[in-house]
């Protein structure tokens, strides 16, 4: 790609407007056709039957009954589907439906394809299945303590899925240094995405041997390959075709048990076959936030310099892999992105228990550290006797540097950030000065734009773009990125518009098509709009390439000289001289042939070159600081959140709007993971899922949503598309700290756990109250054996981005 | 999704022929009227009627009559809408309105009926789930199931009443009128509720609920503090209605003060009652009333929120009542400063809103 990605652009015509959304209109019409909407012609329907015990083996399982049921057509068993499938490579330990063993309550058993879904349902309870009970594990410390059964056959021992351990330099000589050491344990509960639409499917199998899926997908791509492996099709003979997300904050990444299950039901049976997940069910599926227990060690000195940190988490991963191993990784890289730390050592643990699997759910895996992070920080201030905002302002990463995990950091707005929020919540004149009950809490973070490694090892681009130019004018971009609200559609119109000069509204957008679009990685990791964005580029500023030649030929006006605004192509010393955008085209068309240009983008190669290097790095870090106001009643322990104000580092807006929208998106779920949500089983009772509904699965409406303040800090960076970064993750994460730490200046008791409920606030200020220590949270932090670290000198000290032996420290 | 399982609707044209329809289709036949308790039991097979008879669409059953002075008469399948918009209602029975207008949503409140509300199956974490899911704890003893799931030694269900109107009812002391084909009678609303999970009506199936009767309004004033999670949607996991009258020098001379959302039944808490009457509310008067509603409230892990905040919760809303009817200001003077701490926005509404 090279250079600013269009950012040397002065007068952007397009970019940086509040245009509407190219599917707004047909949305809040009703006219976009989501999954769930699709029927086809001898469509047949699926229910799925699910385990009814955490953790056990299949003795018997016995379909005639359900076989022979009027109108149920055929009746698939993990038999049919024996190839295992998962997100990542290196945990591969999914079947559509269990083969011998299930893990979970909700584990898929059978699938029925029946003329239609009360015949379905009525077959399920035909299906005689026997388990034999094993032990189940619903708690990290039950993982830990309960080495058999296993849940899976692979993983470290026992139960424990994963193990990584990482110091980044000498922990040991950074605590030397401190002045002060403290350690502060912290728990973040687990939490689903809970998007509006249920995962809903419909596939189809041609005559010509090609399966179609329809269905709601953030990664077709990903999804493709899954297919086509576990169904033994060739990938060319799989298409996916991503509908509309009605919402999926990292809840349809993931191949799912009911894609792959039409899919076979429509190749056994040559009809379509649909499916549409209960709420429930979309529970079970789940991929949502960790609950993840966590230890922060750090040594400080008086002024606030992070010497070294010991950052260790333990994470309850559920039934299944997924995308685990990434999470894992989550729960400590990007730790050293906001402010310097000397030496960093970070050690991880995912255990399996037999719950709904987690993974990557806003902000994958970052929160939660994020939270013992930025509390941590609070206790620091106040220990130091500093202002939190001023001492954060003194210790944060440069911009255009390498952090002690050799992360490369481009553009770094969290400065102006935490000067935007300081002011705008008149921070200096209300922090630890308001009355008892009333106080404001300031937190920050950074995240990426995009991982810099794709799921699988491969050396391609992570996003193409083909562009199609027709004799209408028309302009039409094939992306293969998915739709999940986010706006990823509109980002394309608008950059090819801004570029080609001609109105937004003027194009077509076809995405999320395996067949038709050119491979993106997906709607995740906050990639789509950099990545998307710098191939759209790519395609347009070559089909402008080609315009140019031919008008340029045609007015004899030199190159350079040629503009492309207002739907015209002209003189920019004589604006009168020009062509419109339409006979720009078909001159070019003329002298070229047929239009079609193609861009692509992949991200430069990291910097850090150990194993495990390739979880972190991306091509630019978004910040923001967000200042949440509360009020807390002492009595009650009830918190209410009336404010939070947020500035958020975007590097250049491509719509305000939308950034704005996903910023107060990101508040509103930091807020209801702050104070409500809560993925809850019932370890005693056969491990159920609490309340998988919407009802009583606790999340915020638009009663309890605050007040919130944005500011945008614009400071383009070079690899984004005209200088774009992030605006869809990293929003959320300073939401949840910045509540806990208002908190403590409301009522002067520290919740060291999300969410905040009032019985746990209540007890606090009782204990205080009573003379102990004024908190809640967890007070042990488990045990574990772990690795030896992969041990990487920093780059202050002169490493090269290479694992080292690691020298013995002198006694 | 989920989906409703197959029924006859039946709709009658008077109140006579649906009497005649329900005790026609014997234990099978159930009445709807808003249907936003019924349906959603029916999807999730709680229920399960071969025959449902609507009762949206009789008149009788939608009018208010009488005057405040001698008792309103609400019809029973007036909705909670029209029941909260009431200016009649409003004016003269407030806490009735407000009760009604707390339930959750405006969109629930257009369909549900105040009878239908009043009649609300009993509510728990374990039961108020789908088949499947119930399937996988082998179900419990209020449906299809041996055992209860919440205390799994007893032999009773322990189901929450988790009405909001239901509360108020009793405290004010209103009466409802069941009609049937063996004939009509009016019972005290107090003497609908059985303390049970399961048999938590006091009303066979064949009796139609057609008014409520609510008392002459000589005097009394009344309350109610709903405590659930948000502002909006969520049932009641406690509720306080209070119902004074005071003498000329601010003497209570009466005092109910009933507990929804905590058992199976609305629960008087009469020890709180004895702690006001034939005294002067003061902060030591309600301090000792809140004080004894705390031993007879036994909240079960059965719904939303930890149990032992609901039982301290019993304390402060029943003190919060006392405060707004006594005109005392809300909050205690906290120790570390010297200002009254504000109890933040925890108005009858709900914690959250
Ligand atoms: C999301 C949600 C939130 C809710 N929140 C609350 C809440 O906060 N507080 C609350 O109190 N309720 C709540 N409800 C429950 C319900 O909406 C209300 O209780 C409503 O008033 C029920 O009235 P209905 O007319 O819809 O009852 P229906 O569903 O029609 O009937 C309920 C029961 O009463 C019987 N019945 C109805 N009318 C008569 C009659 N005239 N004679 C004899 N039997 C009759 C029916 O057979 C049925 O068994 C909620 C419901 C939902 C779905
Ligand atoms: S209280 Fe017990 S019996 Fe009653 S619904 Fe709940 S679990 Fe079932």
């Amino acid at each position: 790609m090279g250079g600013a990605n269009g950012a040397e652009r002065k007068d952007l015509r397009v970019i940086g407007k509040p245009h509407r959304k190219v599917d707004a209109a047909s949305k809040v019409t009703g006219q976009t056709k989501y999954a769930d909407d699709l029927v086809l012609p001898r469509m047949l329907y699926t229910k799925i039957l699910r385990s009814t015990v955490p953790h056990g083996r299949i003795l018997k399982l016995d379909t005639s009954k359900a076989e022979s049921h009027p109108g149920v057509k055929l009746v698939l068993l993990g038999k049919d589907l024996p190839i295992p499938y998962g997100a990542l490579p290196v945990s591969e330990d999914e079947h559509p439906l269990a083969i011998g063993k299930v893990r979970m309550m909700g584990d898929p058993v059978a699938a029925v394809a029946a003329v239609d879904e009360d015949v379905a349902t009525e077959a399920l309870d035909l299906i005689d299945v026997e388990y034999e009970l094993l032990p189940a594990i619903s708690s990290i410390q039950a993982a830990l303590d309960t080495p058999e059964p296993r849940i899976h056959e692979y993983g470290e021992y026992g139960n424990i899925h994963r193990r990584q351990a990482y110091e980044f330099g000498d922990v040991e000589v950074g605590f030397a240094e401190a002045d002060f050491i403290r350690e502060d344990v912290t728990f973040y509960e687990g939490s689903t995405h809970l998007a509006l639409e249920q995962h809903a499917s419909v596939a189809q199998f041609g005559h010509d041997g090609k399966l179609t899926l329809w269905t709601c997908t953030q990664d077709p791509h990903y999804l493709h390959r899954s297919l086509a492996k576990v169904l033994g099709l060739p990938q060319n003979h799989v298409r996916v075709i991503a509908t509309t997300n009605g919402g999926g904050f990292g809840g349809k990444c993931d191949p799912f048990a009911h894609e792959i299950i039409v899919s076979k039901l429509a190749m056994m049976t040559g009809r379509p076959v649909k499916i549409c997940l209960t709420r429930e069910e979309v529970f079970y599926c789940h991929r949502g936030r960790h609950p993840v227990l966590m230890s922060t060690k750090t040594g400080f000195k008086k002024d606030g310099t992070i010497t070294a940190m010991h950052h260790r988490t333990f994470l309850d991963g559920g039934a299944y892999g997924g995308h685990g191993v990434a999470s894992t990784f989550y729960t400590g890289v990007l730790q050293p992105t906001t402010y310097k730390i000397k030496r960093y050592k970070f050690e991880a643990v995912r255990v399996f228990t037999n719950k709904a699997p987690c993974g990557p759910k806003r902000g994958h895996g970052t929160p939660q550290p994020r939270f013992a992070q930025e509390i941590q920080m609070d206790k620091i201030a106040e220990q130091l006797g500093l202002d939190p905002a001023e001492m954060r302002k003194k210790h944060l990463i440069p911009p255009n540097s390498l952090t002690v995990n050799w992360l490369r950091v481009g553009t770094m707005g969290l400065g102006k950030c935490i000067d935007k929020v300081v002011e705008g919540s008149n921070w200096k004149e209300r922090f630890r000065k308001l009355p008892y009950g009333k106080g404001i809490g300031l937190a920050c973070s950074g995240y990426m734009t995009g991982a810099g490694t794709p799921i699988y090892w491969n050396s391609m681009p992570h996003s193409g773009v083909q562009l199609k130019l027709d004799r209408s004018g028309g302009a039409t971009v094939f992306c293969g990125s998915a739709e999940i609200g986010q706006g990823s559609d509109s980002i394309l119109a608008y950059i090819v518009a801004e570029v080609l000069g001609i109105d937004p509204f003027d194009i077509r957008v076809v995405t999320a098509d395996t067949d038709l679009t050119p491979v993106d990685l997906g709607s995740y990791s906050s990639r789509v709009t950099l990545m998307t964005g710098n191939a759209a580029i790519q395609a347009a500023e070559r089909a402008k390439g080609m315009l140019i030649q031919a008008v340029s030929a045609k007015l004899e006006v030199p190159a350079d000289r040629l503009v492309f605004a207002d739907r015209r192509v002209f003189d920019s010393e004589n604006p009168e001289k020009g062509v419109t955008f339409v006979e720009a085209v078909w001159l070019a068309e003329a002298k070229f042939g047929t239009l079609g240009t193609v861009g692509s983008y992949k991200p430069a190669p990291a910097p850090g070159k150990f194993k495990g290097s390739g979880v972190g790095p991306s091509p630019a870090y978004s910040y923001t600081a967000a200042v949440a106001e509360v009020e807390v009643n002492p009595e009650t322990g009830i918190v209410v959140v009336p404010r939070v104000w947020i500035a958020h580092d975007i590097g250049q807006c491509i719509n305000p709007v939308l950034v704005m929208g996903q910023i107060e998106g990101s508040v509103y779920m930091g807020l209801g993971e702050a104070l409500m949500e809560e993925m809850t089983y019932r370890g005693n009772r056969n491990v159920v899922h609490k309340f998988p509904s919407f009802l009583e699965y606790k999340s915020p409406t638009t009663m309890e949503m605050c007040d919130v303040i944005t500011y945008l800090i614009e400071d383009q960076d070079s690899n984004g598309p005209f200088g774009a970064k992030e605006a869809g993750q990293g929003p959320q994460l300073p939401v949840a700290p910045a509540i806990a730490n208002a908190i403590y200046d409301a009522v002067g008791v520290r919740i060291d756990e999300v969410p905040i409920t009032p019985d746990k606030v209540l007890k606090a200020i009782r204990a205080k109250a009573k003379g102990q220590e004024g908190r809640y949270g967890p007070t042990v932090f488990p045990r574990c054996d772990m690795p030896a670290s992969i041990f990487v000198p920093t780059p202050e000290e002169g490493g090269d981005g290479k694992a080292v032996e690691r020298q013995p420290v002198l006694a | 999704m989920l989906r409703l399982p197959k029924f006859r609707y039946l709709q009658p044209k008077s109140v006579a022929e649906a009497v005649r329809m329900v005790s026609d289709g014997g234990p099978d036949a159930l009445f709807v009227a808003g249907g936003t308790d019924l349906y959603p039991n029916m999807k999730r097979r709680q229920q399960v009627p071969k025959v449902v008879i609507g009762l949206a669409q009789l008149k009788q059953l939608r009018t208010t009559k009488g005057k405040p002075a001698q008792g309103m008469v609400l019809g029973a399948g007036l909705t909670l809408t029209e029941v909260a918009e009431d200016r009649r209602i409003q004016h003269a029975y407030p806490v009735v309105s407000k009760a009604a207008e707390l339930i959750s949503t405006p969109l629930l409140r257009n369909m549900g009926s105040i009878g239908g509300n009043l009649l609300l199956d009993t509510r728990c974490n374990y039961y108020d789930q789908n088949y499947e899911w119930r399937k996988g704890i082998n179900f419990c003893m209020k449906k299809d199931g041996q055992i209860c799931w919440v205390a799994p030694s007893s032999p009773r269900c322990w189901a929450v009443q988790s009405s909001d109107s239901a509360p108020v009812m009793v405290a004010i002391g209103a009466q409802v009128k069941l009609i049937s084909s063996s004939g009509e009678r009016l019972l005290p609303v107090a003497e609908l509720y059985n303390d049970d999970g399961i048999h938590h009506l006091n009303k066979r199936p064949d009796e139609l609920l057609t008014e409520i009767h609510l008392p002459p309004t000589n005097g009394w004033r009344a309350t109610y503090w709903k405590l659930r999670r948000r502002g909006s949607f969520d049932f009641p996991v406690l509720g306080v209605a209070t119902c004074l009258r005071l003498t000329g020098d601010g003497t209570v001379e009466h005092a109910k003060i009933v507990l929804g959302g905590i058992g199976s039944c609305p629960i008087e808490a009469t020890l709180s009652e004895k702690a006001i009457i034939g005294k002067r509310l003061t902060e030591e008067t309600v301090h000792d009333a809140a004080e004894a509603a705390y031993s007879p409230v036994k909240p079960l892990d059965n719904t939303d929120f930890a149990t032992y905040w609901r039982k301290h919760m019993a304390r402060y809303y029943v003190a919060c009542t006392l405060r707004e009817l006594g005109g005392l200001p809300q909050g205690l003077p906290h120790p570390e400063t010297e200002n009254s701490v504000p109890a933040l926005r925890v108005f009858s509404s709900g914690p959250f809103s």
